[in-house]
């Protein structure tokens, strides 16, 4: 049996016996790396985010919603009764980073989408107290009156795409026209649509003039939770 | 090291031999209760890992002798709850509003389930109660319906929703008079002059000539009388109760421009037993036809 008193005074056996038991800690941390891929759901309909969408939740993060907001509907029943379908790996599987979450002073948001008009949510941001009085979120109505910065939204996608965002030429040729088209009331979406099925589009922030950071936080908020359809899942959820 | 020779003069215990300025450290064994649960939890770790997933290896991981899963539990503690609710839910989804008011079970037990689910996915526009909020989201505890009052009317309401993308969505736009030039900024003035003496203001001048101009433009959809055609989503105009502020300045500016509410569609997203619960929950609100 090698004693403790031989290990501490003999640096070349530390140093080794150290390097094996980092190594064994290390190997449980990584191999289930190497084993992301099967954990996450064959499902239909989960895409990269649109840019004007990319922009929201760039937005999203930069105003710390994460910090009150939680994206991840946990398997348990009272969280699907109010929630709707539990969360899956896929459909976050293009977030970087994600934005599950652990802490929910305001209400989970991974499936709102939809859940509310965009009047509501302008008006929400701008005052939470007038429409949810017991409320204690910030008021956010300085983003209607920032114009949206997004002149590099091509390198954003491009940079997306590196860590494995599959964003293809088209979407990245295509991008600042994407980003502008999903906020005007009247524009062709058609090629939109066909490069980021079920985005909303139109004025989110009640000023269909401006583009502002509103409209892309809007835009971002109400399509969450909504790309895969769940209308045809088994009762009890998807399992794998 | 710590030999046995090495004990401190005082208590008698044995050091481990470090010194720090004349200060020896005692070499105490762990108190056995302590050490104990160590081993309780590593033997109850093993145990786990047998028992339950827990090792990830390349093409998954290991699944455990019970075969839980998180998603498996999930899907016996829904199918219970849905199993405990079943009698009603079946009810209710096949029952009309007189058959829901006969039986105060079920009436009971619509209301509880829709006042659930109208706060969370309802109160947020049209406040608790359905007390309604200014600026566009309608007050549904009074008998002014928008789109029609009966307890079909309003599910069908909730289903589709109003002004949304699907098939079936309510759908009713009014004309931008003032922002397309079909009138202009006096006749706008004076169609909305006219529509407040439909609520019982007093007529003038300017109200007879909007009175021309109401009836070419504006019956087609609000009715003859103004008091509005539910059908076609054509608002009263002659009850005193306004979506978008009733002074004779934001009636104009509605004329002139519009403001047009959009309600998002709940079927499925909600169950249909769960639609119905709150149609009847907001049929009970005090304005149900």
């Amino acid at each position: 049996m090698i004693s403790h008193a031989r290990i501490e005074k003999n640096v070349i056996l530390m140093l080794v016996l150290t390097l094996l038991t980092v190594s064994i800690g290390g190997l449980v941390e990584i191999v289930p790396l190497f084993t992301i891929e099967s954990t996450i759901e064959k499902v239909e309909g989960v895409r990269p985010y649109s840019p004007l969408e990319q922009m929201g939740r760039n937005i999203y993060i930069r105003e710390g919603c994460y910090t009150c907001h939680s994206q991840m509907i946990r398997p348990f029943r009272d969280e699907v009764e109010r929630y709707g379908h539990y969360s899956l790996a896929a459909e976050s599987m293009y977030d970087h980073p994600f934005q599950w979450g652990s802490k929910r002073t305001g209400p989970d948001l991974a499936r709102v989408g939809g859940k509310y008009s965009n009047e509501w949510q302008a008006v929400h941001l701008v005052d939470p107290r007038g429409v949810v009085p017991e409320s204690v979120m910030p008021p956010y109505g300085f983003l209607a009156r920032r114009a949206l910065r997004a002149a590099d939204i091509a390198e954003h996608l491009k940079t997306l795409r590196k860590v494995g965002v599959p964003y293809t030429d088209e979407m990245i040729a295509n991008a600042a026209a994407d980003l502008a088209a999903q906020a005007a009331p009247d524009a062709d979406v058609a090629g939109l649509l066909a490069r980021y099925p079920k985005a909303a589009t139109g004025d989110f922030d009640g000023d269909p003039e401006r583009l502002t950071e509103m409209d892309a936080l809007i835009a971002y908020l109400q399509m969450l939770g909504r790309l895969v359809d769940f209308s045809a899942a088994p009762a009890g959820g998807i399992r794998q | 090291m710590a030999g046995d020779l090495d004990r401190d003069a005082l208590t008698g215990k044995p050091t481990t031999g470090h010194e720090w300025d004349g200060i020896r450290e005692l070499n105490n064994p762990l108190p056995k209760w302590w050490l104990y649960v160590l081993y309780a939890t590593i033997l109850w770790a093993a145990v786990y890992v047998v028992l339950f997933p827990a090792i990830p290896w390349f093409s998954g991981h290991s699944r455990g002798v019970l075969g839980w899963s998180m998603r498996g539990e999930f899907a016996e503690r829904w199918a219970e709850g849905r199993a405990k609710q079943s009698e009603f839910q079946a009810r209710i989804v096949a029952a009309s509003i007189e058959e829901i008011r006969a039986d105060p079970r079920l009436l009971n037990y619509a209301l509880a389930g829709g006042r659930a689910a109208f706060a969370d996915n309802c109160a947020p526009c049209h406040a608790p109660g359905g007390a309604g909020r200014k600026g566009g989201f309608p007050v549904l505890a009074d008998d002014d319906w928008l789109w029609g009052g009966t307890l079909e009317a309003i599910e069908q309401t909730i289903r589709h929703g109003v002004r949304g993308s699907g098939a079936e969505s309510r759908q009713s736009v009014m004309p931008a008079f003032g922002a397309d030039g079909t009138l202009t900024e006096a006749q706008i003035a004076d169609v909305a002059a006219h529509v407040l003496t439909l609520s019982g203001g007093a007529a003038d001048d300017s109200a007879n000539r909007g009175k021309a101009i109401f009836a070419e433009q504006c019956t087609a959809c609000h009715g003859a009388d103004g008091k509005g055609v539910a059908e076609l989503g054509g608002p009263n105009l002659a009850d005193r109760i306004w979506l978008y502020g009733g002074a004779k300045h934001e009636i104009a500016a509605q004329i002139a421009k519009p403001r047009i509410g959009v309600m998002p569609a709940w079927q499925g997203r909600l169950d249909p037993a769960a639609i119905k619960m709150l149609a009847v929950y907001v049929h009970a609100l005090g304005g149900g036809k």
